[in-house]
């Protein structure tokens, strides 16, 4: 790899496509599309879906083909700005003044000039996003946005929108080249229009029979041609349930590891049923699959591959 | 309502806009002025003079000129445009002032009904306070649906009464002497605070700077505190019809004061309203929430809407603490086990579950009914509303209800 010079974004949408497919990154069109626009115009991008579609890993995968540094912040309830974006070194700063008294220098203006300089500034991620790179600007993954309150939302505005910081004692820290931003979100509460106005939106949703499979494979190497098949044809059709949590991607790659790893080689009503805690999270859901409907389910499913035969 | 500022009472004459006596001008400009103000716009004495000398400085030529200046030095947030247009349009009509008055009043109006735009009701009781007392108020008499239940799914849309300026006023007001429960919950983040546990380093080193820095002067921060979110689900169904509009002009009061406040209505279905609530005018969320619900005062299911909810929102809306408001009267038709498995959930979702029921008003209200006994274990707090006439009363009833009477096992052990 050329450390010297940054890697080219990609400058089609199906390179986008094929960029993260080199990342056993099966996205859909759409997503690409999303992406490709984000790259190009240098906005933000604005991930939306439940948990478990592989909203963090569009930013991983982006960071590790592009070649970019990933500083990722994940958002916590009382995330501040001294947690995401600068503190001062306080202690250091002690040190400073005790040093300057010792010294006998007592001018005000020049103690507070010294103390005050980014000497001292303890960089947290949104401001290390903002620093050159040779290999090119970062990759900024703000997860789980939903998490942190509105008044971190409205710090985040300025950073988005025009890529700098400010600082009170130092000033204004701009991005020479802006990063790649890209934010998740689980929905757990609506994200401001503000905010999302100043980004690009994507809805990530369950993934189609045909794609889900082939991330099976890629992700899975394990698993046999018949078996990720009949998983797959299973947790599509568990999808249409009237669940309170539909399985994610993320629950669909566990469970044919866990298969697997259980020399599994075709789905059977027994290890379905001994296995489902891995599929679904919620009791309630859990127990509207007892008796008979996991039969009918893998019923359904295995006469569903056949008719595609 | 002052009716010493109403126009019409003092027989002033009134002056059109192309005016150039500018002392007839500057007397109409006052008295618009007072009736804006007397409709709901903060307008002071001081707009009073920057719209004269607006005008002088425009040099006003055409009636739009003259309605732009003006709007540009009276408006000052975008849901007051609605009741400047609608003073405007009644103050400086072309033609006589007092013909239109007459007009005004006429019950048997020669031109075609009209909807009234949301805001006419205030701006019609600040120009014309006195004279409004003459005149008849025709009442649309509903039918009284309360105490009777089914589950027949009737779509039909409502118009509510627009309120008033007087109903604002005493709406704000006592919006903003309630104190719900979990008022304020501590929140992780922390704020400058005279008594707090831990030390501000960063203030502490800017206050310490001021002296040179040869004493360090501490600074201390504790926890914020904050409003937890507030999600009300409203029951919109025949027997709750008579209720509606108060609820949900308490509701849009509370959208107004608060953050995070998300309403939902049900009857038959589950309607997601916040959207329309947050609308400034109460008169137009009132209109845009009539727009989006296609089952006004029809039947109730509970089960079915609480489980749309349960499912479709409460991920989205219940996170980080939220308290849910529970409006209903509890009388379902069909109440199964799903109604309590239901409530079950929704009350395992959020910080606290409180159930506002209007039927406990009537001396004697007994937890028979099924649909009630079943939703009563899983609530936190069932409070009675003693007072719905106005919105006053129900947030005086709202503050009260925390005593041993809100106890839902109370009302169980009642008649078990």
């Amino acid at each position: 790899m050329n450390k010297a010079s940054p890697r080219p974004l990609p400058a089609s949408i199906d390179a986008t496509v094929d960029l993260l497919a080199q990342a056993d990154y099966l996205a859909d069109r759409s997503l690409g599309t999303v992406l490709y626009l984000a790259l190009k115009m240098g906005r933000p991008i604005f991930l939306e879906g439940e948990a478990g579609v592989g909203k963090t890993e569009i930013a991983k995968v982006l960071s590790s083909t592009l070649g970019r540094r990933l500083i990722r912040l994940q958002c916590y309830e009382g995330l501040d700005i001294a947690a995401a974006v600068y503190e001062w070194n306080y202690a250091a700063q002690m040190i400073a003044i005790r040093a300057a008294e010792a010294e006998g220098e007592h001018d005000r203006e020049r103690l507070e000039h010294d103390v005050f300089s980014e000497r001292f500034l303890i960089k947290r991620p949104l401001l290390q996003a903002l620093e050159p790179d040779a290999a090119g600007a970062p990759v900024l993954l703000i997860d789980e946005i939903d998490r942190t309150d509105e008044a971190f939302e409205a710090f985040l505005l300025e950073v988005l929108a025009d890529f700098q910081v400010t600082i009170p004692e130092l000033g204004t820290v701009k991005a020479q080249h802006p990063p790649i931003v890209v934010i998740t979100s689980n929905r757990t509460r609506e994200v401001h229009d503000a905010l999302k106005r100043r980004c690009l939106y994507h809805w990530v949703g369950y993934p189609s029979a045909e794609r889900e499979l082939a991330i099976v494979r890629a992700k899975v190497p394990g698993v046999g041609k018949k078996l990720s098949e009949q998983v797959v044809g299973f947790v599509q059709g568990l999808r249409k349930q009237d669940l309170f949590k539909a399985p994610g991607v993320a629950e669909t790659l566990d469970w044919a590891g866990a298969l697997s790893e259980l020399d599994v080689t075709a789905l059977d009503p027994a290890t379905v049923s001994d296995t489902l805690g891995v599929l679904l999270k919620y009791q309630d859901d859990i127990a509207r699959l007892e008796g008979s409907k996991v039969k009918d389910l893998l019923d359904q499913m295995k006469s569903e591959l056949r008719a595609a035969e | 309502m002052a009716n010493e500022l109403n126009p019409a009472r003092s027989n002033l004459p009134l002056k059109r806009g192309g005016d150039n006596d500018s002392g007839r001008l500057a007397e109409n400009i006052v008295y618009f002025a007072r009736a804006l103000r007397a409709a709901g716009l903060p307008v002071g004495p001081g707009a009073v003079l920057d719209a004269l000398e607006a005008l002088k400085v425009a040099g006003v030529g055409t009636r739009d000129d003259f309605y732009w200046t003006l709007h540009a030095v009276f408006v000052k947030r975008h849901e007051h445009s609605i009741l400047f247009d609608q003073a405007f349009r009644i103050f400086f009509r072309r033609r006589g002032y007092v013909d239109q008055l007459l007009a005004m009043m006429l019950p048997q109006a020669p031109s075609a009904p009209q909807a009234p735009k949301a805001g006419a009701t205030r701006v019609h009781e600040a120009l014309f306070a006195g004279l409004e007392d003459k005149l008849k108020k025709e009442r649309n008499v509903e039918l009284d649906a309360r105490m009777t239940v089914s589950d027949r799914e009737v779509l039909q849309c409502k118009d509510f009464p627009q309120m008033t300026a007087a109903e604002i006023a005493a709406a704000k007001d006592a919006i903003k002497r309630l104190a719900l429960p979990f008022a304020e919950v501590r929140t992780r983040r922390l704020t400058p605070h005279t008594h707090g546990h831990l030390i501000d380093i960063r203030r502490t080193l800017r206050a310490s700077m001021k002296g040179g820095g040869d004493f360090i002067d501490l600074r201390f921060i504790g926890p914020n505190t904050r409003p937890p979110p507030l999600v009300a689900l409203l029951d919109i169904s025949g027997s709750m019809s008579q209720y509606s509009r108060i609820f949900l002009h308490f509701l849009h009061s509370l959208t107004d004061a608060r953050k995070r406040v998300s309403t939902f209505l049900f009857g038959t279905r589950l309607t997601n309203v916040m959207r329309a609530l947050r609308e400034r005018d109460p008169d137009d969320a009132l209109a845009a929430v009539s727009a989006a619900v296609p089952d006004w005062s029809g039947g109730t299911r509970i089960a079915s809407s609480l489980r749309a909810f349960n499912k479709l929102w409460a991920r989205r809306v219940l996170a980080q603490g939220a308290v849910v408001l529970l409006i209903t009267d509890g009388l379902e038709r069909d109440a199964d086990e799903t109604l309590a498995f239901e409530m079950d959930r929704l009350h395992r979702s959020c910080r606290q579950l409180i159930w506002l029921n209007p039927l406990l008003r009537f001396e004697g209200f007994e937890a028979r009914a099924r649909g009630i006994r079943a939703m009563l274990p899983h609530v936190d707090e069932l409070r009675p509303i003693h007072n719905l006439e106005s919105m006053v009363g129900l947030v005086a009833s709202l503050q009260h209800g925390a005593d041993a009477s809100a106890n839902p096992k109370a009302w169980l052990r009642k008649v078990a």
